[in-house]
């Protein structure tokens, strides 16, 4: 690195956070890291919203009888909880926050090709947010995140319609942010910055983006056809009236499958970045693992029917789709065998970060071998729709995309406020998290095998300590999120001023001042070698 | 990673623009060529989206072709294969026009720009005239699914389904071609105030593209709904 840059961090320099002041000054800002704090701000509204009815369910579950909500507000709330997630927290948490914050940064760019559009799909996202707030407001939605039909279209009395418009629109945000990521990858790329010299974060946001585009616009025109049907009575997945309901299955998982894919591969991207920094090794295999997040794009569209094993699809389709689904334990193995290939012989060191970086890899091998499980058609009817559904898929989703989401935003909270955060309360969260998390979810694997179905909220009497295990764990989950949610705003005001490049990573976002300027590079920055050059000259190269 | 701060760095030739006042190149780009592509290729990736988006559709409704082939053979006859077939000609006609208007762009003849961005929203228009004439013969044939929905003989649950999805695929082709008039409405203001130059056509670039592409969807729908076993 030359000298320009070497200032002192004290000195008062134009940034992207005080470059202008004013509630307008954010809602119509066009600069890519602003859009990602809005977005960061609403992401964790919605996660504490789904978070409280998590709450709600673990509370009811803590006793076998119903007796804390009825039958048909025990539905809404996990139904609530699952559309709120979803839709408003895991799909948008790594792509809109990090992704949003950092693509631009790590290609060399002074922005998203198109930063209205960034904009656009914010407030899209509000809008949509907003449908669903107010759904949830008038009584909820008891159909479950997936909608089947004909109880959605037809049968339900809930705020079907109302949910279903904000989700719909919802989806339009995940499109355009989608879209804006892939140009601007293809096209803003900084002098130098070929594709095998990208940072990993990129494929991986790369192969989300493509599943983003090709996968949304399906669960649009799915949810549009229910919403006719129950506007204007019309029978395309009404039985009754000569449909057929499962066509609506086959849509809406040709989407919510890869929609899986959509929270995994940026949490993998994270992962990357955390591992070699805090390992101080280059990647292992890098273009195993970029190409392993393209195939992992591409199988994803072809399993989407390991959902419907018992639902009377045809059984040689069964077989198919589950031959392709253990396909995709191929390249999520090469990932995980190349983190632990970088960290062999690495200078392995503990920070914040990594301890989330080493969670998830151990928690997304567990859930993912349960998916093998669930892909094996025999073991998948005797599985299906209970416990052991449920605790593998929060295995990826909690246990992967939101250790992940919190290591990345820990990792880069430095660059993205100029605050350092308090070292020893990030890693007493984290295994909090960590324990809280297993206690949680572990005891559902056995409960799902025992036979406790999904989705009820009356159990048999020898489901309980199991059960009291698992409403434990999500207490000291529920801890486990907050504390960081406290000094991360605590260090905003009280937490030191951070330096360029605190933990001496390697990557252009390291390169421009911690908060990097409104523009990115005052000079275009040219590349001039491959990522993750951590290898002994650069390193004492650092150290001086 | 390595990097380098380049001397002669092309953002000083973008903070120049953005100091000139209004013009076409915006900050983050490095220079026109650059942000010409970049457009192009959004707009592409945009209609893929549309594709996946119509795709869905024609997935469902060639399911239910192949479940219910008498009662979709039946149905269809009661649409006017020839209005359909105005249809068509009158958007290949728009297409043209619309490849005009481009053209015109890019040579900077700013009158034929504005005569053929014109021509093209007539012709969607005259579309739209014709798609509400068809509307509301089938409305007044309770033809319209739902309720009101009257049609005689066996067929007349796989006709309905049918003509779901003549109303939903129509439909939404339609409000594309509303749409579109919009965007080529705002095109031509522009184009009256002098925006566009052979330098900088973008907008009518993108737009074309669009117009085309919703251009194709008819081109689909038109035998899809209107002349598979017909005779």
């Amino acid at each position: 690195m030359s000298a320009p840059m070497v200032e002192s961090p004290r000195a008062w320099r134009v940034n992207y956070l005080n470059v202008s002041y004013g509630i307008r000054s954010w809602l119509f800002t066009t600069d890519h890291k602003r859009i990602a704090l809005l977005y960061l701000v609403s992401v964790t509204l919605f996660f504490f919203l789904g978070g409280f009815f998590a709450v709600l369910i673990r509370l009811e579950l803590m006793t076998p009888p119903g007796d804390l909500v009825q039958s048909e507000t025990y539905n809404r709330l996990f139904t609530m909880h699952g559309v709120i997630m979803i839709f408003f927290f895991l799909i948008p948490a790594i792509p809109a926050v990090l992704g949003n914050f950092l693509v631009p940064l790590m290609i060399g760019a002074r922005d998203l090709a198109f930063p209205r559009l960034n904009l656009l799909s914010w407030y899209i996202y509000t809008l949509g947010g907003a449908f669903t707030l107010a759904a949830a407001i008038f009584g909820g939605v008891d159909t479950g995140w997936t909608f089947y039909t004909p109880y959605s279209s037809t049968y339900s009395n809930s705020n079907v319609m109302l949910t279903a418009v904000g989700i719909f629109i919802t989806g339009f945000s995940s499109i355009l942010t989608g879209l804006n990521f892939l140009v601007t990858i293809h096209k803003m790329r900084a002098p130098g910055m070929t594709w095998f010299r990208l940072p990993l974060f990129i494929w991986a946001h790369y192969a989300t983006s493509i599943i983003m585009i090709l996968g949304t616009p399906v669960v649009a025109i799915a949810i549009l056809l229910v919403g006719l049907e129950r506007l204007f009575h019309i029978g395309i997945f009404d039985p009754k009236l000569g449909g057929d309901p499962l066509l609506f299955q086959h849509l809406f998982w040709f989407y919510s499958h890869p929609a899986v894919y959509i929270m995994i591969l940026p949490a993998m991207g994270v992962i990357n970045e955390l591992i070699t920094c805090f390992s101080r090794r280059r990647i292992f295999g890098y273009s195993f693992i970029a190409f392993s997040s393209i195939a992992i794009a591409t199988l994803g569209f072809l399993v989407w029917g390991h959902h419907m094993f018992t639902s009377g699809q045809s059984v040689y389709a069964g077989m198919v789709f589950s031959a392709l689904t253990m396909l995709v334990a191929i390249p999520s193995a090469v990932k995980v065998f190349n983190w632990t290939a970088t960290l062999y012989k690495g200078s392995v060191s503990y920070q914040a970060p990594m301890l989330y970086a080493l969670g998830f890899i151990g928690l997304f091998t567990i859930g993912g071998l349960t998916g093998i499980f669930l892909a094996t058609l025999a073991v998948d009817v005797h599985v299906h729709d209970t416990y052991f559904v449920v605790a593998h898929f929060h295995y990826i989703m909690v246990g992967g995309t939101i250790m992940a989401y919190l290591g990345g935003l820990h990792y880069w909270w430095p660059k993205m406020t100029g605050k350092i955060y308090p070292e020893g309360w990030a890693r007493f969260a984290a295994l909090v998290i960590f324990v809280g998390f297993n206690l949680t979810f572990f005891p559902q694997f056995v409960l799902g095998y025992l036979g406790m179905p999904r989705r009820y909220h009356v159990y048999p009497d020898e489901f309980q300590v199991l059960n009291v295990m698992s409403s434990a764990g999500a207490s000291i989950l529920g801890v486990g999120y907050l504390i960081p949610m406290i000094y991360f705003i605590w260090s905003l005001r009280y937490g030191p001023m951070a330096p360029e490049n605190p933990w001496g990573a390697k990557g252009l976002e390291w390169l421009v001042p911690s908060p990097p300027p409104p523009h990115n590079f005052d000079v275009t920055p040219v590349v001039t070698g491959e990522p993750y050059d951590y290898s002994p000259e650069s390193e004492r190269e650092h150290a001086r | 990673m390595r990097a380098e701060m380049s001397s002669t760095s092309p953002s000083t030739a973008s903070a120049t623009s953005i100091a000139s006042g209004r013009s076409p190149l915006a900050h983050h780009f490095d220079d026109l060529e650059q942000q010409f592509e970049a457009s192009t290729l959004g707009m592409w990736v945009f209609l893929i989206t549309e594709v996946m988006f119509f795709g869905g559709l024609f997935a469902s409704y060639a399911l239910y072709r192949a479940l219910y082939p008498e009662g979709f053979a039946v149905a269809s006859r009661h649409l006017d294969y020839r209005l359909g077939a105005l249809n068509t000609a009158v958007l290949i006609c728009s297409s043209l026009t619309m490849a005009l208007a481009v053209r015109s762009a890019q040579l900077g003849r700013s009158r034929a720009l504005r005569l053929f961005l014109a021509l093209t929203m007539a012709l969607g228009l005259v579309f739209l005239g014709v798609k509400v004439i068809e509307y509301s013969h089938k409305i007044h044939e309770h033809l319209v699914p739902g309720p009101s929905f009257r049609f005689e003989g066996p067929q007349a649950r796989a006709a309905q389904l049918f003509f779901s999805f003549y109303f939903a695929m129509t439909g939404l082709h339609a409000l594309h071609m509303v749409v579109g008039i919009g965007v080529l409405a705002v095109l031509w203001i522009l184009a009256w105030r002098g925006r566009f130059s052979p330098q900088y056509y973008t907008p009518v670039e993108v737009a074309g593209l669009y117009w085309h592409f919703v251009d194709v969807v008819w081109i689909y729908l038109f035998p899809l709904l209107y002349l598979i076993s017909r005779t």
